[in-house]
Protein backbone atom coordinates (compact mmCIF):
# COMPACT_ATOMS: atom_id res chain seq x y z
CA UNK A 1 0.00 0.00 0.00
CA UNK A 2 1.41 3.45 -0.88
CA UNK A 3 2.10 5.83 1.99
CA UNK A 4 -0.68 8.41 2.15
CA UNK A 5 0.28 12.07 2.28
CA UNK A 6 -1.34 14.25 4.98
CA UNK A 7 -2.38 17.80 4.13
CA UNK A 8 -3.12 19.94 7.21
CA UNK A 9 -6.18 22.14 7.13
CA UNK A 10 -5.40 25.56 5.61
CA UNK A 11 -5.98 28.35 8.10
CA UNK A 12 -5.79 31.61 6.14
CA UNK A 13 -7.27 33.70 8.96
CA UNK A 14 -4.63 32.56 11.42
CA UNK A 15 -1.92 33.56 8.97
CA UNK A 16 -3.35 36.92 7.98
CA UNK A 17 -4.15 37.97 11.57
CA UNK A 18 -0.64 37.01 12.65
CA UNK A 19 0.86 39.02 9.83
CA UNK A 20 -1.33 42.00 10.72
CA UNK A 21 -0.22 41.75 14.35
CA UNK A 22 3.49 41.73 13.42
CA UNK A 23 2.98 44.68 11.06
CA UNK A 24 1.23 46.70 13.79
CA UNK A 25 3.99 45.94 16.26
CA UNK A 26 6.68 46.97 13.78
CA UNK A 27 4.83 50.17 12.95
CA UNK A 28 4.54 51.04 16.68
CA UNK A 29 8.24 50.39 17.29
CA UNK A 30 9.26 52.52 14.31
CA UNK A 31 6.80 55.28 15.32
CA UNK A 32 8.37 55.48 18.75
CA UNK A 33 11.95 55.05 17.59
CA UNK A 34 11.64 57.58 14.71
CA UNK A 35 9.60 60.01 16.78
CA UNK A 36 11.28 63.44 16.53
CA UNK A 37 10.09 64.21 20.08
CA UNK A 38 12.28 61.46 21.52
CA UNK A 39 15.95 62.22 21.81
CA UNK A 40 17.85 58.95 21.90
CA UNK A 41 20.93 60.66 23.20
CA UNK A 42 19.05 61.55 26.40
CA UNK A 43 18.13 57.90 26.94
CA UNK A 44 21.74 56.77 26.51
CA UNK A 45 22.89 59.63 28.73
CA UNK A 46 20.72 58.56 31.66
CA UNK A 47 20.28 54.79 31.26
CA UNK A 48 23.34 54.11 33.43
CA UNK A 49 23.58 57.50 35.17
CA UNK A 50 24.68 57.26 38.84
CA UNK A 51 21.44 58.92 40.07
CA UNK A 52 19.30 56.36 38.18
CA UNK A 53 21.40 53.41 39.40
CA UNK A 54 21.14 54.74 42.96
CA UNK A 55 17.34 54.87 42.53
CA UNK A 56 17.36 51.33 41.11
CA UNK A 57 19.33 50.12 44.14
CA UNK A 58 16.84 51.81 46.49
CA UNK A 59 13.90 50.21 44.65
CA UNK A 60 15.41 46.74 44.94
CA UNK A 61 16.33 47.20 48.62
CA UNK A 62 12.86 48.60 49.35
CA UNK A 63 11.17 45.62 47.70
CA UNK A 64 13.40 43.08 49.46
CA UNK A 65 12.90 44.66 52.91
CA UNK A 66 9.13 44.95 52.36
CA UNK A 67 9.01 41.31 51.18
CA UNK A 68 10.83 40.12 54.32
CA UNK A 69 8.51 42.14 56.59
CA UNK A 70 5.52 40.97 54.54
CA UNK A 71 6.48 37.30 54.80
CA UNK A 72 7.31 37.42 58.52
CA UNK A 73 4.24 39.41 59.52
CA UNK A 74 2.13 37.49 57.00
CA UNK A 75 2.98 34.17 58.70
CA UNK A 76 2.12 35.67 62.10
CA UNK A 77 -1.21 36.99 60.75
CA UNK A 78 -2.01 33.66 59.08
CA UNK A 79 -1.35 31.74 62.30
CA UNK A 80 -3.48 34.28 64.22
CA UNK A 81 -6.26 33.74 61.68
CA UNK A 82 -6.14 29.99 62.29
CA UNK A 83 -5.79 30.19 66.09
CA UNK A 84 -8.31 29.13 68.73
CA UNK A 85 -8.68 32.70 70.04
CA UNK A 86 -11.59 34.64 68.62
CA UNK A 87 -9.82 37.92 69.46
CA UNK A 88 -6.68 36.97 67.51
CA UNK A 89 -8.77 35.74 64.56
CA UNK A 90 -10.73 38.98 64.54
CA UNK A 91 -7.56 41.08 64.89
CA UNK A 92 -5.94 39.38 61.92
CA UNK A 93 -9.14 39.69 59.89
CA UNK A 94 -9.41 43.41 60.68
CA UNK A 95 -5.79 44.00 59.67
CA UNK A 96 -6.26 42.30 56.31
CA UNK A 97 -9.60 44.04 55.78
CA UNK A 98 -8.12 47.49 56.45
CA UNK A 99 -4.82 47.21 54.55
CA UNK A 100 -6.22 45.31 51.58
CA UNK A 101 -9.30 47.48 51.42
CA UNK A 102 -7.56 50.86 51.13
CA UNK A 103 -5.34 52.11 48.30
CA UNK A 104 -1.63 51.55 48.81
CA UNK A 105 -1.07 55.14 47.67
CA UNK A 106 -3.15 56.39 50.62
CA UNK A 107 -1.19 54.18 53.04
CA UNK A 108 2.09 55.52 51.70
CA UNK A 109 0.91 59.10 52.08
CA UNK A 110 -0.21 58.42 55.67
CA UNK A 111 3.17 56.92 56.65
CA UNK A 112 5.02 59.67 54.76
CA UNK A 113 3.09 62.34 56.66
CA UNK A 114 3.04 60.57 59.99
CA UNK A 115 4.52 63.67 61.67
CA UNK A 116 1.21 65.44 61.10
CA UNK A 117 -0.44 62.76 63.26
CA UNK A 118 2.23 62.29 65.93
CA UNK A 119 4.95 64.96 66.04
CA UNK A 120 7.18 62.79 68.21
CA UNK A 121 7.71 59.06 68.67
CA UNK A 122 8.84 58.67 72.28
CA UNK A 123 11.73 61.09 72.77
CA UNK A 124 12.46 61.36 69.03
CA UNK A 125 11.13 63.70 66.39
CA UNK A 126 8.94 61.73 64.00
CA UNK A 127 10.58 63.22 60.93
CA UNK A 128 14.02 62.12 62.17
CA UNK A 129 12.90 58.52 62.65
CA UNK A 130 10.48 58.12 59.76
CA UNK A 131 12.68 59.26 56.90
CA UNK A 132 11.00 58.88 53.49
CA UNK A 133 12.90 55.61 53.05
CA UNK A 134 11.82 54.20 56.43
CA UNK A 135 8.23 55.35 55.86
CA UNK A 136 8.30 53.63 52.44
CA UNK A 137 9.61 50.36 53.89
CA UNK A 138 6.93 50.37 56.59
CA UNK A 139 4.08 51.27 54.23
CA UNK A 140 5.05 48.65 51.64
CA UNK A 141 5.91 45.97 54.24
CA UNK A 142 2.68 46.32 56.19
CA UNK A 143 0.62 46.31 52.99
CA UNK A 144 2.49 43.29 51.66
CA UNK A 145 1.81 41.45 54.94
CA UNK A 146 -1.95 41.71 54.40
CA UNK A 147 -1.68 39.89 51.07
CA UNK A 148 0.93 37.41 52.29
CA UNK A 149 -1.30 36.54 55.27
CA UNK A 150 -3.96 35.24 52.89
CA UNK A 151 -1.40 33.41 50.74
CA UNK A 152 0.24 31.73 53.77
CA UNK A 153 -3.16 30.84 55.26
CA UNK A 154 -4.20 29.12 52.03
CA UNK A 155 -0.86 27.28 52.02
CA UNK A 156 -1.28 26.01 55.59
CA UNK A 157 -4.85 24.89 54.90
CA UNK A 158 -3.65 22.97 51.83
CA UNK A 159 -1.47 20.70 53.99
CA UNK A 160 -3.30 17.53 55.03
CA UNK A 161 -4.56 17.77 58.61
CA UNK A 162 -3.10 14.32 59.29
CA UNK A 163 0.43 15.72 59.01
CA UNK A 164 -0.25 18.06 61.93
CA UNK A 165 -1.87 15.28 63.96
CA UNK A 166 0.98 12.85 63.35
CA UNK A 167 3.41 15.51 64.57
CA UNK A 168 1.37 16.14 67.74
CA UNK A 169 1.06 12.40 68.39
CA UNK A 170 4.87 12.18 68.39
CA UNK A 171 5.00 14.77 71.19
CA UNK A 172 5.70 17.89 69.12
CA UNK A 173 4.28 21.19 70.32
CA UNK A 174 1.98 22.99 67.91
CA UNK A 175 4.68 25.60 67.21
CA UNK A 176 7.27 22.91 66.43
CA UNK A 177 4.79 21.02 64.23
CA UNK A 178 4.06 24.22 62.32
CA UNK A 179 7.72 25.09 61.82
CA UNK A 180 9.12 21.64 61.01
CA UNK A 181 6.19 19.82 59.39
CA UNK A 182 3.39 22.09 58.14
CA UNK A 183 5.13 25.24 56.83
CA UNK A 184 7.77 23.37 54.76
CA UNK A 185 4.95 21.53 52.97
CA UNK A 186 2.83 24.67 52.66
CA UNK A 187 5.71 26.31 50.77
CA UNK A 188 4.84 24.46 47.56
CA UNK A 189 1.43 26.14 47.56
CA UNK A 190 2.76 29.48 48.82
CA UNK A 191 5.60 30.07 46.33
CA UNK A 192 3.70 30.70 43.05
CA UNK A 193 1.32 33.40 44.39
CA UNK A 194 4.11 34.82 46.58
CA UNK A 195 6.23 35.20 43.44
CA UNK A 196 3.46 37.12 41.70
CA UNK A 197 3.09 39.19 44.85
CA UNK A 198 6.79 40.06 44.81
CA UNK A 199 6.61 41.23 41.20
CA UNK A 200 3.63 43.42 42.09
CA UNK A 201 5.65 44.74 45.00
CA UNK A 202 8.62 45.61 42.78
CA UNK A 203 6.34 47.80 40.68
CA UNK A 204 4.41 49.15 43.68
CA UNK A 205 7.67 50.63 45.01
CA UNK A 206 7.23 53.31 42.32
CA UNK A 207 4.33 54.71 44.37
CA UNK A 208 6.72 55.92 47.06
CA UNK A 209 7.84 58.61 44.66
CA UNK A 210 4.90 60.63 46.08
CA UNK A 211 6.78 60.95 49.38
CA UNK A 212 10.18 61.29 47.65
CA UNK A 213 11.12 57.76 48.68
CA UNK A 214 14.34 57.93 46.65
CA UNK A 215 13.34 54.98 44.44
CA UNK A 216 13.92 54.51 40.70
CA UNK A 217 10.86 56.51 39.66
CA UNK A 218 11.72 59.36 42.09
CA UNK A 219 15.21 59.51 40.56
CA UNK A 220 13.82 59.55 37.02
CA UNK A 221 11.29 62.24 37.89
CA UNK A 222 13.92 64.38 39.60
CA UNK A 223 15.93 64.39 36.40
CA UNK A 224 12.96 64.87 34.05
CA UNK A 225 11.58 67.79 36.04
CA UNK A 226 14.93 69.51 35.50
CA UNK A 227 15.47 68.72 31.80
CA UNK A 228 11.80 68.22 30.75
CA UNK A 229 12.61 64.97 28.86
CA UNK A 230 9.75 63.13 30.60
CA UNK A 231 9.19 60.33 28.07
CA UNK A 232 12.88 59.58 27.66
CA UNK A 233 13.32 59.18 31.42
CA UNK A 234 10.18 57.03 31.70
CA UNK A 235 11.71 54.78 29.02
CA UNK A 236 14.91 54.64 31.08
CA UNK A 237 12.89 53.62 34.16
CA UNK A 238 10.75 51.17 32.13
CA UNK A 239 13.85 49.34 30.99
CA UNK A 240 15.04 48.84 34.55
CA UNK A 241 11.62 47.82 35.88
CA UNK A 242 11.34 45.19 33.14
CA UNK A 243 14.87 44.02 33.94
CA UNK A 244 14.23 43.44 37.65
CA UNK A 245 10.77 41.90 37.20
CA UNK A 246 12.21 39.54 34.56
CA UNK A 247 14.98 38.46 36.91
CA UNK A 248 12.53 37.75 39.72
CA UNK A 249 10.25 35.82 37.32
CA UNK A 250 13.20 33.61 36.43
CA UNK A 251 13.94 33.13 40.14
CA UNK A 252 10.32 32.16 40.78
CA UNK A 253 10.36 29.57 37.98
CA UNK A 254 13.59 28.08 39.30
CA UNK A 255 12.16 27.68 42.82
CA UNK A 256 8.89 26.25 41.50
CA UNK A 257 10.75 23.71 39.39
CA UNK A 258 12.72 22.53 42.44
CA UNK A 259 9.62 22.30 44.66
CA UNK A 260 7.73 20.71 41.77
CA UNK A 261 10.26 17.89 41.61
CA UNK A 262 9.84 17.18 45.32
CA UNK A 263 6.05 17.28 44.90
CA UNK A 264 6.18 14.86 41.98
CA UNK A 265 8.03 12.44 44.25
CA UNK A 266 5.42 12.90 46.95
CA UNK A 267 2.48 12.07 44.74
CA UNK A 268 4.08 9.43 42.55
CA UNK A 269 2.93 6.36 44.46
CA UNK A 270 -0.42 7.52 45.76
CA UNK B 1 9.91 -15.02 71.03
CA UNK B 2 8.02 -16.32 74.10
CA UNK B 3 4.99 -14.32 75.16
CA UNK B 4 4.36 -13.01 78.63
CA UNK B 5 1.46 -15.18 79.80
CA UNK B 6 -1.80 -13.30 80.45
CA UNK B 7 -2.24 -15.37 83.62
CA UNK B 8 0.24 -13.03 85.30
CA UNK B 9 -2.18 -10.18 84.67
CA UNK B 10 -2.97 -9.69 88.34
CA UNK B 11 0.68 -9.07 89.10
CA UNK B 12 1.19 -6.73 86.14
CA UNK B 13 0.72 -3.00 86.35
CA UNK B 14 -2.20 -1.37 84.59
CA UNK B 15 -1.00 0.54 81.52
CA UNK B 16 -4.28 2.16 80.52
CA UNK B 17 -7.05 2.87 82.99
CA UNK B 18 -10.14 4.67 81.67
CA UNK B 19 -12.96 5.54 84.05
CA UNK B 20 -16.41 6.64 82.85
CA UNK B 21 -15.09 8.63 79.88
CA UNK B 22 -17.57 10.93 78.12
CA UNK B 23 -16.89 12.72 74.86
CA UNK B 24 -19.27 15.04 73.02
CA UNK B 25 -19.08 16.84 69.69
CA UNK B 26 -21.59 19.61 70.28
CA UNK B 27 -24.86 17.79 71.12
CA UNK B 28 -23.63 14.49 69.75
CA UNK B 29 -22.31 12.20 72.51
CA UNK B 30 -19.87 9.76 70.91
CA UNK B 31 -18.48 8.20 74.11
CA UNK B 32 -21.11 7.52 76.75
CA UNK B 33 -19.18 6.43 79.79
CA UNK B 34 -16.31 4.15 78.77
CA UNK B 35 -14.44 2.24 81.46
CA UNK B 36 -11.51 0.10 80.41
CA UNK B 37 -8.37 -1.41 81.94
CA UNK B 38 -5.46 -2.58 79.84
CA UNK B 39 -2.67 -4.36 81.76
CA UNK B 40 0.91 -3.80 80.59
CA UNK B 41 1.80 -6.19 77.77
CA UNK B 42 -1.78 -6.83 76.71
CA UNK B 43 -2.97 -6.55 73.12
CA UNK B 44 -6.52 -5.22 73.14
CA UNK B 45 -8.46 -5.20 69.88
CA UNK B 46 -11.35 -2.75 69.60
CA UNK B 47 -13.98 -3.84 67.14
CA UNK B 48 -17.38 -2.46 66.23
CA UNK B 49 -19.34 -0.75 63.46
CA UNK B 50 -18.12 2.59 62.10
CA UNK B 51 -19.29 5.49 64.19
CA UNK B 52 -19.28 3.40 67.36
CA UNK B 53 -16.57 5.59 68.94
CA UNK B 54 -13.56 3.23 68.65
CA UNK B 55 -11.28 5.73 66.95
CA UNK B 56 -12.46 8.56 69.19
CA UNK B 57 -11.62 6.53 72.30
CA UNK B 58 -8.16 5.87 70.88
CA UNK B 59 -7.62 9.58 70.17
CA UNK B 60 -8.71 10.48 73.71
CA UNK B 61 -6.01 8.21 75.16
CA UNK B 62 -3.25 10.47 73.78
CA UNK B 63 -5.35 13.61 74.21
CA UNK B 64 -5.72 14.37 70.49
CA UNK B 65 -9.36 14.72 71.57
CA UNK B 66 -10.43 16.37 74.81
CA UNK B 67 -12.85 14.52 77.04
CA UNK B 68 -15.79 16.17 78.79
CA UNK B 69 -15.98 13.91 81.83
CA UNK B 70 -14.21 10.93 83.35
CA UNK B 71 -10.49 10.26 83.46
CA UNK B 72 -7.89 8.37 81.50
CA UNK B 73 -4.63 7.26 83.09
CA UNK B 74 -1.65 5.89 81.22
CA UNK B 75 0.92 4.15 83.41
CA UNK B 76 -0.63 5.73 86.49
CA UNK B 77 -0.55 9.30 85.13
CA UNK B 78 -3.78 11.13 84.26
CA UNK B 79 -3.63 12.16 80.59
CA UNK B 80 -4.24 15.79 79.65
CA UNK B 81 -5.55 16.84 83.02
CA UNK B 82 -4.45 17.31 86.60
CA UNK B 83 -6.91 16.48 89.34
CA UNK B 84 -7.32 18.77 92.35
CA UNK B 85 -10.19 17.72 94.57
CA UNK B 86 -13.14 16.99 92.31
CA UNK B 87 -11.95 19.16 89.44
CA UNK B 88 -9.80 18.25 86.44
CA UNK B 89 -7.58 21.07 85.20
CA UNK B 90 -6.30 20.85 81.65
CA UNK B 91 -2.51 20.56 81.51
CA UNK B 92 -0.30 23.10 79.72
CA UNK B 93 0.84 22.09 76.22
CA UNK B 94 4.38 21.26 77.36
CA UNK B 95 3.03 18.61 79.76
CA UNK B 96 0.66 17.14 77.18
CA UNK B 97 3.57 16.87 74.71
CA UNK B 98 5.69 15.08 77.31
CA UNK B 99 2.87 12.57 77.88
CA UNK B 100 2.26 12.03 74.15
CA UNK B 101 5.96 11.34 73.59
CA UNK B 102 5.52 8.08 75.52
CA UNK B 103 2.45 6.97 73.52
CA UNK B 104 2.96 5.84 69.95
CA UNK B 105 0.18 6.20 67.40
CA UNK B 106 -0.30 4.69 63.96
CA UNK B 107 -2.94 6.17 61.68
CA UNK B 108 -5.21 4.70 59.06
CA UNK B 109 -3.80 7.06 56.40
CA UNK B 110 -0.15 6.56 57.53
CA UNK B 111 0.48 10.33 57.75
CA UNK B 112 4.18 10.06 57.01
CA UNK B 113 5.78 13.49 56.62
CA UNK B 114 5.68 13.87 52.85
CA UNK B 115 8.61 16.30 52.59
CA UNK B 116 11.02 14.10 54.55
CA UNK B 117 12.80 10.86 53.66
CA UNK B 118 12.05 7.64 55.52
CA UNK B 119 15.12 8.16 57.72
CA UNK B 120 14.22 11.80 58.40
CA UNK B 121 10.66 10.78 59.27
CA UNK B 122 11.92 8.36 61.90
CA UNK B 123 14.55 10.59 63.52
CA UNK B 124 12.45 13.78 63.44
CA UNK B 125 10.82 13.38 66.85
CA UNK B 126 13.80 11.78 68.64
CA UNK B 127 15.98 14.70 67.47
CA UNK B 128 13.58 17.59 68.01
CA UNK B 129 11.34 16.38 70.85
CA UNK B 130 13.70 14.20 72.88
CA UNK B 131 16.85 16.07 71.73
CA UNK B 132 18.78 12.84 71.27
CA UNK B 133 22.25 12.89 69.71
CA UNK B 134 21.96 12.47 65.93
CA UNK B 135 24.18 9.39 65.70
CA UNK B 136 22.16 7.56 68.35
CA UNK B 137 18.82 8.44 66.74
CA UNK B 138 20.00 7.32 63.31
CA UNK B 139 21.42 4.10 64.65
CA UNK B 140 18.11 3.19 66.28
CA UNK B 141 16.22 4.24 63.16
CA UNK B 142 18.28 1.82 61.07
CA UNK B 143 17.65 -0.98 63.57
CA UNK B 144 13.90 -0.25 63.43
CA UNK B 145 13.92 -0.19 59.63
CA UNK B 146 15.68 -3.54 59.72
CA UNK B 147 12.98 -4.84 62.02
CA UNK B 148 10.11 -3.75 59.73
CA UNK B 149 12.02 -5.10 56.72
CA UNK B 150 12.75 -1.78 55.01
CA UNK B 151 16.46 -1.24 55.70
CA UNK B 152 17.02 -0.46 52.01
CA UNK B 153 14.42 2.35 51.94
CA UNK B 154 16.07 4.80 54.38
CA UNK B 155 16.66 7.40 51.67
CA UNK B 156 13.32 7.06 49.89
CA UNK B 157 10.48 9.58 50.10
CA UNK B 158 7.09 8.31 51.36
CA UNK B 159 5.55 8.97 47.93
CA UNK B 160 7.81 6.30 46.43
CA UNK B 161 6.63 3.57 48.81
CA UNK B 162 3.61 1.28 48.65
CA UNK B 163 0.90 1.69 51.26
CA UNK B 164 2.13 -1.32 53.20
CA UNK B 165 5.68 -0.01 53.21
CA UNK B 166 4.48 3.43 54.32
CA UNK B 167 2.55 1.94 57.21
CA UNK B 168 5.56 -0.11 58.30
CA UNK B 169 7.66 3.08 58.28
CA UNK B 170 4.93 4.78 60.32
CA UNK B 171 5.19 2.00 62.90
CA UNK B 172 8.98 2.39 62.99
CA UNK B 173 8.55 6.16 63.39
CA UNK B 174 6.28 5.65 66.42
CA UNK B 175 8.64 3.04 67.93
CA UNK B 176 11.61 5.42 67.59
CA UNK B 177 10.24 7.37 70.56
CA UNK B 178 10.44 4.16 72.63
CA UNK B 179 6.78 4.35 73.70
CA UNK B 180 5.32 2.30 76.52
CA UNK B 181 1.98 2.05 74.72
CA UNK B 182 1.08 1.81 71.03
CA UNK B 183 -2.26 2.89 69.59
CA UNK B 184 -3.28 1.62 66.14
CA UNK B 185 -6.19 3.35 64.41
CA UNK B 186 -7.41 0.95 61.69
CA UNK B 187 -3.82 0.46 60.49
CA UNK B 188 -4.75 -1.78 57.54
CA UNK B 189 -8.05 -0.25 56.41
CA UNK B 190 -6.48 1.98 53.74
CA UNK B 191 -4.34 -0.81 52.30
CA UNK B 192 -4.83 -2.95 49.23
CA UNK B 193 -5.72 -6.49 50.41
CA UNK B 194 -2.40 -8.00 49.32
CA UNK B 195 -0.48 -5.48 51.48
CA UNK B 196 -2.37 -6.12 54.73
CA UNK B 197 -0.35 -9.13 55.85
CA UNK B 198 3.06 -7.43 55.81
CA UNK B 199 1.76 -4.79 58.25
CA UNK B 200 -0.01 -7.33 60.46
CA UNK B 201 3.21 -9.37 60.61
CA UNK B 202 5.10 -6.40 62.01
CA UNK B 203 2.33 -5.83 64.56
CA UNK B 204 2.39 -9.51 65.59
CA UNK B 205 6.13 -9.25 66.17
CA UNK B 206 5.57 -6.22 68.34
CA UNK B 207 2.88 -8.04 70.34
CA UNK B 208 5.21 -11.00 70.82
CA UNK B 209 7.83 -8.67 72.28
CA UNK B 210 5.35 -7.68 74.98
CA UNK B 211 4.36 -4.19 73.76
CA UNK B 212 1.08 -2.92 75.20
CA UNK B 213 -1.17 -2.30 72.20
CA UNK B 214 -4.67 -1.04 71.58
CA UNK B 215 -5.71 -1.86 68.04
CA UNK B 216 -8.85 -0.57 66.35
CA UNK B 217 -9.35 -3.08 63.57
CA UNK B 218 -11.69 -4.95 61.28
CA UNK B 219 -9.18 -7.79 60.88
CA UNK B 220 -10.87 -10.57 62.87
CA UNK B 221 -8.08 -13.02 62.07
CA UNK B 222 -5.57 -10.66 63.67
CA UNK B 223 -7.85 -10.11 66.68
CA UNK B 224 -8.23 -13.87 67.08
CA UNK B 225 -4.60 -14.91 66.99
CA UNK B 226 -2.68 -11.81 68.11
CA UNK B 227 -5.14 -10.24 70.54
CA UNK B 228 -5.27 -11.10 74.24
CA UNK B 229 -8.67 -9.53 74.54
CA UNK B 230 -11.33 -8.14 72.23
CA UNK B 231 -13.75 -5.36 73.16
CA UNK B 232 -16.86 -4.76 71.08
CA UNK B 233 -18.05 -1.14 70.93
CA UNK B 234 -21.39 0.11 69.67
CA UNK B 235 -23.15 3.46 70.11
CA UNK B 236 -20.44 4.93 72.33
CA UNK B 237 -20.31 2.14 74.92
CA UNK B 238 -18.30 -1.05 75.33
CA UNK B 239 -20.98 -3.72 74.90
CA UNK B 240 -18.79 -6.64 75.98
CA UNK B 241 -15.19 -7.72 76.12
CA UNK B 242 -13.37 -10.97 76.60
CA UNK B 243 -10.75 -13.35 75.23
CA UNK B 244 -10.99 -13.43 71.42
CA UNK B 245 -11.76 -17.14 71.31
CA UNK B 246 -14.83 -16.66 73.50
CA UNK B 247 -16.11 -13.31 72.27
CA UNK B 248 -15.77 -14.04 68.58
CA UNK B 249 -17.10 -17.59 68.81
CA UNK B 250 -19.82 -17.17 71.45
CA UNK B 251 -20.83 -13.51 71.77
CA UNK B 252 -23.20 -12.93 74.70
CA UNK B 253 -24.97 -9.88 73.33
CA UNK B 254 -27.37 -9.63 70.44
CA UNK B 255 -25.61 -6.53 69.01
CA UNK B 256 -22.25 -8.32 69.00
CA UNK B 257 -23.79 -11.31 67.27
CA UNK B 258 -25.40 -9.08 64.64
CA UNK B 259 -22.12 -7.27 63.97
CA UNK B 260 -20.10 -10.47 63.68
CA UNK B 261 -22.60 -12.23 61.41
CA UNK B 262 -22.68 -9.15 59.18
CA UNK B 263 -18.86 -9.31 58.94
CA UNK B 264 -19.02 -13.00 58.02
CA UNK B 265 -21.65 -12.29 55.34
CA UNK B 266 -19.47 -9.57 53.89
CA UNK B 267 -16.47 -11.88 53.87
CA UNK B 268 -18.52 -14.51 52.04
CA UNK B 269 -19.80 -11.97 49.53
CA UNK B 270 -16.25 -10.77 48.81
Amino acid sequence: MPTLRVVPLRRPWLWSSSALFVALLAWLAVAIWRNPNIQHAVIWQFQFAPAILQGLRTTVVLALLAAVIGLGLGIVLAVMRLSDSRVLRLGSGLYVWLLRGTPLLVQILVWGNFALLFATIGPFSTNAVLTPFVASVIALGLNEAAYMAEIVRAGILAVDRGQHEAALALGMSRALALRRIVLPQALRVIIPPAGNQFISLLKATSLVSVIAGGDLLTAAQNISSANLHTIELMLVATFWYLAITSVSSLGQHAIERRLGRAAAQTHAAR
Amino acid sequence: MPRAEPTHAAARRVMVDAQDVHKRYGRDEVLKGISLQVPAGEVLCLIGPSGSGKSTLLRCINHLEKIQAGRIEVDGEPIGYRQRGDVLYELPEREVCRQRAHIGMVFQRFNLFAHLTVMQNIVEAPLHVKREPKAQAQQRALALLERVGLADKAGAYPGHLSGGQQQRVAIARALAMQPKLMLFDEPTSALDPELVDEVLAVMRGLADDGMTMIVVTHEMAFARDAGDRVAFMDGGVIVESGPPGELLARPRHERTRAFLSRLIDEAKAA
